[in-house]
């Protein structure tokens, strides 16, 4: 084994996951260092539940290599399992118990003796705020509170790696913050978290480095700084706007771009235009324009240039668009 | 130490969780009771009766109440996803499924033991050999129960799970010789009842109770630990090729 795996908390080489004729994780390498929070970020479908399926042995490779701390378990998954834990984008705890006994039956998984298992539940249902819920039936849990115990049973063992597919996805935004709130707490406990989403600004507040996954193949890696890097000088100003007495705006961008040289502008929706440049916006000049040519300013509003930007440009996948289907899919929003 | 702890813990959530709910507790004890009295009623009421017909019930009892709840502890669990935290755990799939099926093992002996309460009141059970009755309980129970699991893992709902239990549990009841010996059905179907666990299993239990054995014991006792072991490694391979995709 080179010495530089057993340094790495998870190496992957070329690997490949066909399911029929479809190609679901296309020849990915990557490595995840000690004590990273590293994202894995992409549109649904992408591959993201795949590589982590394959990652904990819920899949098995066609092609490639899997070291998880050290450990090759290509073809062995299981010797690795005592240093993972994992969450997966559903909360599959078992419904008839209640959230205490859920937590000892997982640590139970992991061999360990009752007494010590009792204390580490108490303690995560503390931390997790869920104390007052700890003899209620999972059953009965919101679905925020659900997401939370399901990460404290991946816990209770210890784990080097923590994988967490989809935290946040379909739960309301109080427990969405809290959970980030955990993840980012864990990291800095020296745990390594491998976290897949498709909320860009997550992965921008919570990861070390990222990672954009589209059709199954990885199209860039890169620590967060530097991703973001190429759009820091960058300006950005969303305008909001509506026709005037049935004014036909269509041409706007056209229009805008013709009169406005050096600005860039992209129509985002019907009444939303994003103008993007390397220097300052003359913000007055634009909303002036705009009005003679027969719109209603709602808003001018100047954005900070984020991971988005980034996303969009390499992937060609608009954020929104993605964030959308996905929150369809779960029926919730975080 | 640390296996047997998750296996203990995983056989005991499932007796809490499943097997020892009152609905499958009264399923356990009115189910063998109503093949039983339903027999019994039908054989024309005599306490000898009783005997010809303990084996039948018992094998009948053990047949049912281990497929039916494996539909429910492995296919559901398998739909509902929690099977994955078993599958994501660092146990061999082995003993994990050792773990799961234990449960059905012991409902399954209980149940078995219920047409056998019953004939103590109706029968003189002094005749029954019980160092070899026991003992064949005990596998046929195994065996049924890894019979249930091939069924169980092989199916992607539990309603599948419950009438795909169905086509091998039925047929059995009639192929087998649990209640009329297999020389008295015909010729081309006889080869079918060789190939079912439940034969072996039935006849080692007329042997136990009444020394009407159309075969050897040395031949039955080996023929369902191979079933067993056949059945169980069948499974595994099941799970492994379906489920770890």
């Amino acid at each position: 084994m080179p010495e530089e795996i057993s340094d790495l908390a998870i190496v992957v080489e070329g690997l490949t996951k066909r399911f029929s004729e479809v190609t679901a994780v296309n020849s990915v390498s990557f490595e995840v260092r000690r004590g990273e929070l590293f994202g894995f970020l992409g549109p649904n479908g992408a591959g993201k539940s795949t590589t982590i399926n394959l990652l904990t042995g819920l899949a098995r490779p066609d092609a490639g290599r899997i070291w998880i701390g050290g450990v090759d378990c290509t073809h062995n998954p299981k010797a690795a399992q005592h240093l993972t834990g994992v969450v997966i984008d559903e909360s599959n705890l078992y419904a008839e118990l209640s959230g205490f006994d859920n937590l000892c039956f997982c640590a139970s998984l992991y061999g360990i003796r009752k007494a010590e298992r009792e204390m580490r539940a108490r303690k995560l249902l503390d931390e997790f705020g869920l104390a007052a819920a700890a003899d209620r039936k999972f059953a009965t849990y919101s679905k925020g509170m659900k997401r939370k115990l399901a990460i404290a049973a991946a816990i209770i063992h210890e784990p080097q790696i923590l994988f967490l597919d989809e935290p946040t996805t379909g739960i309301d935004v109080a427990s969405a913050r809290q959970i980030r709130q955990l993840i980012a707490a864990l990291r800095s406990r020296g745990t390594t978290v491998f976290l897949t989403t498709h909320y860009i600004e997550e992965a921008e507040r919570l990861c070390d480095r990222i990672a954009f996954i589209v059709n199954g193949r990885i199209v860039r890696i890169d620590t967060t700084e530097n991703l973001l890097q190429p759009v820091k000088q960058k300006h950005l100003v969303q305008i909001t706007y509506s026709a005037a007495n049935g004014n036909n705006l269509e041409a706007l961008p056209t229009l805008l771009a013709k009169n406005f040289p050096g600005l860039a502008f992209q129509a985002l929706s019907p009444g939303l235009i994003q103008v993007s440049a390397e220097q300052p916006i003359p913000v007055g000049p634009l909303v002036r324009f705009l009005e003679e040519q027969g719109a209603e300013v709602a808003e001018a509003r100047r954005m900070r240039p984020s991971l988005e930007e980034v996303f969009v440009e390499i992937t060609g996948i608009e954020a929104e668009a993605m964030r959308r289907e996905k929150e369809k899919a779960a029926g919730g929003a975080a | 130490m640390k296996r047997w702890i998750a296996f203990w813990n995983i056989l005991s959530k499932d007796m809490r969780t499943y097997y020892l709910k009152p609905p499958n507790i009264s399923w356990g004890i009115i189910f063998p009771l109503a093949w039983t009295g339903m027999f019994f009623i039908k054989s024309g009421s005599k306490p000898e009766d009783m005997l010809t017909l303990l084996p039948g019930v018992v094998t009948v009892a053990i047949l049912f109440g281990t497929t039916s709840m494996l539909a429910v502890t492995i296919t559901f669990e398998k739909m509902n996803r929690s099977f994955e935290r078993l599958l994501l755990a660092p146990l061999p799939l082995s003993l994990l499924m050792l773990a799961k099926t234990t449960g059905a093992i012991i409902f399954g002996i209980a149940n078995a033991f219920v047409p056998v309460i019953l004939a103590l009141f109706l029968a003189d059970l002094s005749v029954v050999n019980w160092g070899i009755f026991v003992p064949t309980v005990i596998l046929l129970a195994i065996v049924s129960t890894f019979l249930g699991l091939l069924i169980a893992v092989a199916a992607k709902k539990v309603f599948e799970a419950q009438t795909f239990s169905n086509f091998f549990r039925f047929p059995m009841m009639f192929l087998c010789g649990l209640f009329f010996p297999l020389s008295r059905l015909p010729v081309f179907i006889r080869p079918l009842s060789y190939i079912a666990p439940v034969t072996y299993g039935a006849d080692i239990l007329h042997g136990a109770v009444s020394s009407t054995n159309a075969m050897p014991y040395a031949l039955d006792f080996p023929v369902l630990v191979a079933f067993g072991l056949l059945l169980f490694a069948a499974s595994l391979w099941q799970i492994q090729r379906q489920w770890i995709l």
